[in-house]
Protein backbone atom coordinates (compact mmCIF):
# COMPACT_ATOMS: atom_id res chain seq x y z
CA UNK A 1 0.00 0.00 0.00
CA UNK A 2 2.66 2.48 1.06
CA UNK A 3 4.62 1.74 -2.10
CA UNK A 4 1.58 2.57 -4.20
CA UNK A 5 0.95 5.86 -2.39
CA UNK A 6 4.58 6.86 -2.84
CA UNK A 7 4.30 6.04 -6.52
CA UNK A 8 1.20 8.18 -6.98
CA UNK A 9 2.85 10.99 -5.02
CA UNK A 10 5.89 10.81 -7.30
CA UNK A 11 3.65 10.97 -10.37
CA UNK A 12 1.84 14.00 -8.97
CA UNK A 13 5.06 15.80 -8.12
CA UNK A 14 6.48 15.07 -11.53
CA UNK A 15 3.39 16.34 -13.33
CA UNK A 16 3.34 19.52 -11.25
CA UNK A 17 6.99 20.08 -12.05
CA UNK A 18 6.52 19.53 -15.76
CA UNK A 19 3.56 21.91 -15.74
CA UNK A 20 5.64 24.57 -14.03
CA UNK A 21 8.48 24.10 -16.48
CA UNK A 22 6.09 24.24 -19.42
CA UNK A 23 4.59 27.57 -18.33
CA UNK A 24 8.08 28.94 -17.78
CA UNK A 25 9.04 27.85 -21.26
CA UNK A 26 5.97 29.59 -22.71
CA UNK A 27 6.76 32.71 -20.74
CA UNK A 28 10.28 32.63 -22.14
CA UNK A 29 8.94 32.32 -25.68
CA UNK A 30 6.64 35.29 -25.24
CA UNK A 31 9.63 37.42 -24.41
CA UNK A 32 11.67 36.06 -27.27
CA UNK A 33 10.58 38.35 -30.17
CA UNK A 34 12.82 41.22 -29.01
CA UNK A 35 15.64 41.66 -31.55
CA UNK A 36 19.00 40.31 -30.48
CA UNK A 37 20.81 43.62 -30.85
CA UNK A 38 18.52 45.24 -28.30
CA UNK A 39 19.22 42.45 -25.80
CA UNK A 40 22.95 42.96 -26.21
CA UNK A 41 22.57 46.70 -25.73
CA UNK A 42 20.63 46.15 -22.52
CA UNK A 43 23.25 43.70 -21.32
CA UNK A 44 26.13 46.10 -21.97
CA UNK A 45 24.20 48.95 -20.39
CA UNK A 46 23.61 46.99 -17.19
CA UNK A 47 27.24 45.89 -17.21
CA UNK A 48 28.33 49.54 -17.45
CA UNK A 49 26.08 50.59 -14.59
CA UNK A 50 27.17 47.57 -12.59
CA UNK A 51 25.33 47.08 -9.31
CA UNK A 52 24.31 50.74 -9.29
CA UNK A 53 20.92 50.16 -10.86
CA UNK A 54 18.10 49.74 -8.35
CA UNK A 55 16.32 46.41 -8.43
CA UNK A 56 19.06 44.84 -10.49
CA UNK A 57 20.75 42.55 -8.03
CA UNK A 58 23.51 40.13 -8.91
CA UNK A 59 23.85 37.58 -6.09
CA UNK A 60 27.09 35.97 -7.23
CA UNK A 61 28.79 39.32 -7.74
CA UNK A 62 27.69 40.62 -4.35
CA UNK A 63 28.81 37.53 -2.49
CA UNK A 64 32.17 37.33 -4.24
CA UNK A 65 32.73 41.02 -3.58
CA UNK A 66 32.27 40.37 0.13
CA UNK A 67 34.61 37.41 0.41
CA UNK A 68 37.46 38.69 -1.74
CA UNK A 69 40.38 40.87 -0.73
CA UNK A 70 40.09 44.62 -1.17
CA UNK A 71 42.09 47.86 -1.05
CA UNK A 72 39.67 49.58 1.31
CA UNK A 73 38.18 48.43 4.58
CA UNK A 74 34.51 49.28 4.93
CA UNK A 75 33.51 50.75 8.30
CA UNK A 76 29.89 51.93 8.08
CA UNK A 77 27.61 53.66 5.58
CA UNK A 78 29.84 55.50 3.12
CA UNK A 79 32.85 55.55 5.43
CA UNK A 80 35.75 53.24 4.80
CA UNK A 81 39.48 53.15 5.49
CA UNK A 82 41.55 53.57 2.35
CA UNK A 83 44.56 51.35 2.79
CA UNK A 84 47.93 52.21 1.25
CA UNK A 85 48.94 50.81 -2.12
CA UNK A 86 52.62 49.88 -2.35
CA UNK A 87 53.92 49.11 -5.82
CA UNK A 88 57.35 48.16 -7.08
CA UNK A 89 58.12 48.76 -10.72
CA UNK A 90 61.27 49.22 -12.76
CA UNK A 91 61.29 52.84 -11.53
CA UNK A 92 61.38 51.81 -7.86
CA UNK A 93 58.83 51.82 -5.07
CA UNK A 94 55.73 53.96 -5.02
CA UNK A 95 53.26 54.47 -2.17
CA UNK A 96 49.88 56.16 -2.44
CA UNK A 97 46.40 55.89 -0.96
CA UNK A 98 43.95 53.52 -2.61
CA UNK A 99 41.44 56.41 -2.48
CA UNK A 100 43.02 57.61 -5.75
CA UNK A 101 41.97 54.38 -7.46
CA UNK A 102 38.23 55.08 -7.33
CA UNK A 103 36.03 58.07 -8.11
CA UNK A 104 33.10 59.21 -5.99
CA UNK A 105 30.90 56.48 -7.52
CA UNK A 106 33.34 53.72 -6.47
CA UNK A 107 34.23 53.02 -10.08
CA UNK A 108 37.87 52.30 -10.86
CA UNK A 109 39.78 55.17 -12.41
CA UNK A 110 43.31 55.56 -13.72
CA UNK A 111 45.94 56.84 -11.29
CA UNK A 112 49.01 58.50 -12.80
CA UNK A 113 52.17 57.68 -10.91
CA UNK A 114 55.39 56.47 -12.48
CA UNK A 115 53.05 54.54 -14.75
CA UNK A 116 49.30 54.67 -15.29
CA UNK A 117 47.71 52.30 -12.78
CA UNK A 118 44.17 51.01 -12.74
CA UNK A 119 42.27 48.32 -10.84
CA UNK A 120 41.19 45.60 -13.24
CA UNK A 121 38.98 42.98 -11.54
CA UNK A 122 40.34 44.07 -8.17
CA UNK A 123 44.00 43.73 -9.16
CA UNK A 124 46.38 46.60 -9.84
CA UNK A 125 47.55 46.68 -13.45
CA UNK A 126 49.48 49.06 -15.64
CA UNK A 127 47.34 50.62 -18.37
CA UNK A 128 48.11 52.91 -21.28
CA UNK A 129 46.91 56.51 -21.58
CA UNK A 130 43.43 55.55 -22.76
CA UNK A 131 42.91 53.08 -19.91
CA UNK A 132 43.51 49.81 -21.76
CA UNK A 133 45.31 46.94 -20.05
CA UNK A 134 49.01 46.88 -20.92
CA UNK A 135 50.08 43.26 -20.50
CA UNK A 136 53.81 43.71 -21.25
CA UNK A 137 54.24 46.58 -18.79
CA UNK A 138 52.18 44.84 -16.07
CA UNK A 139 54.63 41.95 -15.96
CA UNK A 140 57.22 44.04 -14.10
CA UNK A 141 54.67 45.28 -11.55
CA UNK A 142 54.95 43.92 -8.00
CA UNK A 143 52.07 44.67 -5.69
CA UNK A 144 53.04 44.83 -1.99
CA UNK A 145 49.90 46.71 -0.94
CA UNK A 146 48.52 46.60 2.59
CA UNK A 147 45.17 45.16 1.57
CA UNK A 148 42.23 44.38 3.83
CA UNK A 149 43.53 40.87 4.50
CA UNK A 150 47.01 42.11 5.39
CA UNK A 151 45.57 44.75 7.71
CA UNK A 152 43.35 42.10 9.31
CA UNK A 153 46.40 39.90 9.81
CA UNK A 154 48.07 42.78 11.64
CA UNK A 155 45.00 43.04 13.87
CA UNK A 156 45.05 39.32 14.65
CA UNK A 157 48.80 39.36 15.30
CA UNK A 158 48.26 42.29 17.66
CA UNK A 159 45.49 40.40 19.52
CA UNK A 160 47.64 37.28 19.75
CA UNK A 161 50.64 39.20 21.03
CA UNK A 162 48.61 41.00 23.70
CA UNK A 163 46.82 37.87 24.90
CA UNK A 164 49.70 35.40 24.77
CA UNK A 165 52.44 37.73 26.01
CA UNK A 166 50.35 38.80 29.01
CA UNK A 167 49.66 35.14 29.81
CA UNK A 168 53.36 34.37 29.43
CA UNK A 169 54.30 37.31 31.66
CA UNK A 170 51.96 35.97 34.35
CA UNK A 171 53.81 32.64 34.34
CA UNK A 172 57.12 34.48 34.62
CA UNK A 173 55.84 36.40 37.63
CA UNK A 174 54.02 33.75 39.63
CA UNK A 175 55.58 30.56 38.29
CA UNK A 176 53.83 27.39 37.19
CA UNK A 177 53.04 26.14 40.69
CA UNK A 178 50.51 28.81 41.66
CA UNK A 179 46.93 28.91 40.35
CA UNK A 180 46.46 30.78 37.05
CA UNK A 181 44.76 34.18 37.11
CA UNK A 182 42.77 36.22 34.57
CA UNK A 183 43.71 35.67 30.92
CA UNK A 184 46.18 33.05 32.04
CA UNK A 185 43.40 30.78 33.28
CA UNK A 186 41.63 31.20 29.95
CA UNK A 187 44.68 30.30 27.87
CA UNK A 188 46.01 27.45 29.98
CA UNK A 189 43.27 24.89 29.16
CA UNK A 190 43.54 25.65 25.44
CA UNK A 191 47.30 25.22 25.41
CA UNK A 192 47.02 22.05 27.49
CA UNK A 193 44.35 20.83 25.08
CA UNK A 194 46.71 21.28 22.13
CA UNK A 195 49.47 19.51 24.03
CA UNK A 196 47.47 16.60 25.46
CA UNK A 197 44.93 15.98 22.70
CA UNK A 198 46.87 16.99 19.61
CA UNK A 199 50.64 16.87 20.04
CA UNK A 200 51.31 13.99 22.43
CA UNK A 201 48.94 11.35 20.91
CA UNK A 202 50.26 12.03 17.40
CA UNK A 203 53.93 12.84 17.85
CA UNK A 204 54.69 11.02 21.09
CA UNK A 205 55.51 12.46 24.50
CA UNK A 206 59.26 12.45 23.88
CA UNK A 207 59.33 14.63 20.74
CA UNK A 208 56.09 16.60 21.21
CA UNK A 209 57.77 19.42 23.12
CA UNK A 210 59.98 20.28 20.19
CA UNK A 211 56.98 20.86 17.89
CA UNK A 212 54.64 22.52 20.42
CA UNK A 213 55.64 26.12 19.51
CA UNK A 214 54.90 25.44 15.84
CA UNK A 215 51.58 23.70 16.52
CA UNK A 216 50.43 26.38 18.97
CA UNK A 217 51.33 29.14 16.51
CA UNK A 218 49.34 27.48 13.74
CA UNK A 219 46.41 26.76 16.05
CA UNK A 220 46.06 30.25 17.49
CA UNK A 221 46.69 32.03 14.19
CA UNK A 222 43.95 30.05 12.43
CA UNK A 223 41.59 30.31 15.40
CA UNK A 224 41.90 34.08 15.77
CA UNK A 225 41.59 34.67 12.02
CA UNK A 226 38.55 32.39 11.80
CA UNK A 227 36.84 34.25 14.64
CA UNK A 228 37.74 37.66 13.20
CA UNK A 229 36.33 36.53 9.87
CA UNK A 230 32.99 35.81 11.55
CA UNK A 231 32.65 39.36 12.88
CA UNK A 232 30.76 41.21 10.16
CA UNK A 233 31.99 44.75 11.00
CA UNK A 234 35.25 46.62 11.34
CA UNK A 235 37.88 44.80 13.40
CA UNK A 236 36.81 41.63 11.61
CA UNK A 237 35.11 41.34 8.29
CA UNK A 238 38.16 40.39 6.25
CA UNK A 239 38.14 36.85 4.91
CA UNK A 240 41.72 35.98 5.88
CA UNK A 241 41.51 32.26 6.56
CA UNK A 242 39.19 31.92 3.56
CA UNK A 243 41.96 33.23 1.36
CA UNK A 244 43.84 30.54 -0.51
CA UNK A 245 47.16 32.42 -0.34
CA UNK A 246 46.99 32.49 3.45
CA UNK A 247 46.13 28.81 3.78
CA UNK A 248 48.80 27.95 1.21
CA UNK A 249 51.43 29.76 3.28
CA UNK A 250 50.42 27.73 6.34
CA UNK A 251 50.44 24.52 4.31
CA UNK A 252 53.91 25.30 2.94
CA UNK A 253 55.13 25.86 6.51
CA UNK A 254 53.74 22.45 7.48
CA UNK A 255 55.32 20.90 4.38
CA UNK A 256 58.75 22.32 5.26
CA UNK A 257 58.54 21.31 8.93
CA UNK A 258 57.36 17.77 8.10
CA UNK A 259 59.99 17.12 5.47
CA UNK A 260 62.86 18.69 7.38
CA UNK A 261 62.09 16.66 10.50
CA UNK A 262 61.55 13.43 8.55
CA UNK A 263 63.86 10.57 9.47
CA UNK A 264 65.42 7.87 7.35
CA UNK A 265 62.63 5.34 7.73
CA UNK A 266 60.07 7.90 6.52
CA UNK A 267 61.93 8.35 3.25
CA UNK A 268 62.47 4.61 3.04
CA UNK A 269 58.71 4.09 3.29
CA UNK A 270 58.23 6.55 0.47
CA UNK A 271 60.85 5.49 -2.04
CA UNK A 272 61.44 1.81 -1.20
CA UNK A 273 58.54 0.45 0.82
CA UNK A 274 59.93 -2.28 3.07
CA UNK A 275 58.37 -5.75 3.16
CA UNK A 276 57.14 -5.69 -0.43
CA UNK A 277 58.07 -7.43 -3.64
CA UNK A 278 60.42 -5.27 -5.75
CA UNK A 279 57.80 -4.75 -8.49
CA UNK A 280 55.37 -3.50 -5.87
CA UNK A 281 58.05 -1.18 -4.51
CA UNK A 282 58.52 0.36 -7.96
CA UNK A 283 54.76 0.76 -8.26
CA UNK A 284 54.31 2.34 -4.82
CA UNK A 285 57.19 4.85 -4.96
CA UNK A 286 55.51 7.39 -7.29
CA UNK A 287 52.21 7.07 -5.42
CA UNK A 288 53.87 7.72 -2.07
CA UNK A 289 55.83 10.60 -3.58
CA UNK A 290 52.60 12.22 -4.77
CA UNK A 291 51.24 11.67 -1.27
CA UNK A 292 54.01 13.87 0.15
CA UNK A 293 52.60 16.80 -1.81
CA UNK A 294 48.88 16.03 -1.60
CA UNK A 295 48.95 16.11 2.20
CA UNK A 296 49.73 19.84 2.51
CA UNK A 297 47.56 20.58 -0.53
CA UNK A 298 44.58 18.95 1.17
CA UNK A 299 45.33 20.99 4.32
CA UNK A 300 45.31 24.13 2.21
CA UNK A 301 42.05 23.40 0.41
CA UNK A 302 40.22 22.09 3.50
CA UNK A 303 40.68 25.28 5.51
CA UNK A 304 40.05 27.54 2.51
CA UNK A 305 36.92 25.69 1.40
CA UNK A 306 35.40 25.35 4.87
CA UNK A 307 35.72 29.00 5.75
CA UNK A 308 34.75 30.28 2.31
CA UNK A 309 31.74 27.96 2.12
CA UNK A 310 30.57 29.17 5.52
CA UNK A 311 30.84 32.81 4.50
CA UNK A 312 29.04 32.16 1.22
CA UNK A 313 26.26 30.38 3.08
CA UNK A 314 25.64 33.27 5.48
CA UNK A 315 25.86 35.83 2.69
CA UNK A 316 23.46 33.97 0.43
CA UNK A 317 20.94 33.71 3.26
CA UNK A 318 21.15 37.47 3.75
CA UNK A 319 20.93 37.93 -0.04
CA UNK A 320 17.55 36.17 0.04
CA UNK A 321 16.07 39.42 1.40
CA UNK A 322 17.32 41.28 -1.68
CA UNK A 323 16.26 38.55 -4.07
CA UNK A 324 12.65 38.55 -2.84
CA UNK A 325 12.79 42.37 -2.52
CA UNK A 326 10.73 42.33 0.67
CA UNK A 327 11.77 42.94 4.23
CA UNK A 328 9.54 40.03 5.34
CA UNK A 329 12.01 37.58 3.83
CA UNK A 330 14.29 38.54 6.73
CA UNK A 331 11.90 36.71 9.07
CA UNK A 332 13.30 33.51 7.60
CA UNK A 333 16.72 34.67 6.45
CA UNK A 334 17.96 36.25 9.67
CA UNK A 335 17.21 33.36 12.07
CA UNK A 336 18.76 30.99 9.55
CA UNK A 337 21.83 33.20 9.21
CA UNK A 338 22.15 33.29 13.01
CA UNK A 339 21.82 29.51 13.11
CA UNK A 340 24.51 29.08 10.44
CA UNK A 341 26.61 31.63 12.33
CA UNK A 342 26.43 29.40 15.42
CA UNK A 343 27.57 26.43 13.34
CA UNK A 344 30.35 28.59 11.91
CA UNK A 345 31.57 29.29 15.45
CA UNK A 346 31.95 25.54 15.90
CA UNK A 347 33.58 25.19 12.46
CA UNK A 348 36.00 28.04 13.23
CA UNK A 349 37.30 26.13 16.23
CA UNK A 350 37.06 22.76 14.50
CA UNK A 351 39.10 23.80 11.48
CA UNK A 352 41.86 25.24 13.64
CA UNK A 353 41.83 21.95 15.58
CA UNK A 354 41.79 19.77 12.44
CA UNK A 355 44.60 21.70 10.78
CA UNK A 356 46.78 21.42 13.88
CA UNK A 357 45.78 17.80 14.39
CA UNK A 358 46.71 16.82 10.83
CA UNK A 359 49.93 18.83 10.95
CA UNK A 360 50.82 16.95 14.15
CA UNK A 361 49.83 13.66 12.53
CA UNK A 362 52.08 14.29 9.51
CA UNK A 363 54.95 15.27 11.78
CA UNK A 364 54.31 12.14 13.82
CA UNK A 365 54.39 10.00 10.69
CA UNK A 366 57.64 11.61 9.58
CA UNK A 367 59.44 11.21 12.90
CA UNK A 368 58.06 7.81 13.94
CA UNK A 369 60.60 5.11 14.74
CA UNK A 370 59.67 2.00 12.77
CA UNK A 371 60.31 -1.51 13.99
CA UNK A 372 59.75 -3.72 10.99
CA UNK A 373 59.41 -6.95 12.92
CA UNK A 374 56.68 -5.33 15.05
CA UNK A 375 54.46 -4.35 12.13
CA UNK A 376 52.04 -7.20 12.72
CA UNK A 377 52.00 -6.45 16.42
CA UNK A 378 51.05 -2.80 15.90
CA UNK A 379 47.57 -3.82 14.83
CA UNK A 380 46.84 -5.14 18.33
CA UNK A 381 47.66 -1.88 20.09
CA UNK B 1 13.28 28.51 -18.39
CA UNK B 2 15.39 26.49 -16.03
CA UNK B 3 18.62 28.33 -15.34
CA UNK B 4 21.59 26.62 -13.76
CA UNK B 5 24.76 24.81 -14.57
CA UNK B 6 26.24 21.35 -14.67
CA UNK B 7 28.53 22.48 -11.84
CA UNK B 8 25.52 22.93 -9.58
CA UNK B 9 24.36 19.38 -10.32
CA UNK B 10 27.88 18.20 -9.50
CA UNK B 11 27.83 20.07 -6.19
CA UNK B 12 24.46 18.48 -5.41
CA UNK B 13 25.83 15.00 -6.12
CA UNK B 14 28.81 15.70 -3.86
CA UNK B 15 26.41 16.78 -1.12
CA UNK B 16 24.61 13.44 -1.42
CA UNK B 17 27.92 11.61 -1.02
CA UNK B 18 28.95 13.69 1.97
CA UNK B 19 25.50 13.24 3.53
CA UNK B 20 25.77 9.46 3.31
CA UNK B 21 29.31 9.57 4.65
CA UNK B 22 28.59 11.81 7.62
CA UNK B 23 25.43 9.82 8.34
CA UNK B 24 27.48 6.64 8.53
CA UNK B 25 29.98 8.31 10.86
CA UNK B 26 27.22 9.61 13.11
CA UNK B 27 25.57 6.19 13.19
CA UNK B 28 28.83 4.51 14.09
CA UNK B 29 29.62 7.04 16.79
CA UNK B 30 26.18 6.90 18.41
CA UNK B 31 26.24 3.09 18.41
CA UNK B 32 29.71 3.15 19.89
CA UNK B 33 28.69 5.58 22.62
CA UNK B 34 25.56 3.54 23.40
CA UNK B 35 27.71 0.45 23.92
CA UNK B 36 30.48 2.19 25.79
CA UNK B 37 29.28 5.45 27.36
CA UNK B 38 32.58 5.80 29.22
CA UNK B 39 34.44 6.17 25.90
CA UNK B 40 32.11 8.93 24.69
CA UNK B 41 34.73 11.70 24.70
CA UNK B 42 37.26 9.76 22.70
CA UNK B 43 34.63 8.58 20.21
CA UNK B 44 33.32 12.10 19.80
CA UNK B 45 36.69 13.62 18.95
CA UNK B 46 37.42 10.82 16.48
CA UNK B 47 33.98 11.31 14.97
CA UNK B 48 34.63 15.01 14.42
CA UNK B 49 37.96 14.33 12.74
CA UNK B 50 36.41 11.73 10.43
CA UNK B 51 33.47 14.02 9.66
CA UNK B 52 35.87 16.80 8.76
CA UNK B 53 37.58 14.49 6.26
CA UNK B 54 34.28 13.64 4.60
CA UNK B 55 33.11 17.23 4.67
CA UNK B 56 36.34 18.38 3.05
CA UNK B 57 35.67 16.22 -0.01
CA UNK B 58 32.22 17.79 -0.40
CA UNK B 59 33.74 21.22 -0.02
CA UNK B 60 36.30 20.45 -2.72
CA UNK B 61 33.28 19.85 -4.94
CA UNK B 62 31.80 23.19 -3.89
CA UNK B 63 35.04 24.92 -4.82
CA UNK B 64 35.09 23.16 -8.19
CA UNK B 65 31.46 24.16 -8.74
CA UNK B 66 32.29 27.79 -7.89
CA UNK B 67 35.26 27.83 -10.25
CA UNK B 68 33.16 26.16 -12.93
CA UNK B 69 30.50 28.81 -12.57
CA UNK B 70 32.89 31.73 -12.63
Amino acid sequence: MSFRSIKSLLVKTFSVFSLLLATHAFAGKNHAPAPEGAVEEVASATAAHGAKKEGDFNVTETILEHIKDDHSWHLWGHTSIHLPVILKTSKGFEVFSSEKFVNEHHEPIVFKGNFNYKLIEGKTKIVDASGNFDKEASKQLWDFSITKNVASLFVSVFILLVVLLSAAAAYKKTGVKSAPKGLQSFMEPIILFVRDEVAIPNIGAKKAGKYMPFLLTIFFLILVNNFLGLIPFFPGGANVSGNIAFTMTLAVCVFIVVNLSANKSYWEHIFWMPGMHWSMKLFLAPIELIGVFTKPISLMIRLFANITAGHILVLSLICLIFIFKTVFASAIAVPFAVFIGMIELLVAFLQAFIFTMLAAMYIGMATEEHHHEAHGEAAHH
Amino acid sequence: MVVGSVAAIGAGLAAIGAGIGIGQIGKGAVEGIARQPEAANEIRSNMIVAAAFVEAVALFAVVVALLGNG
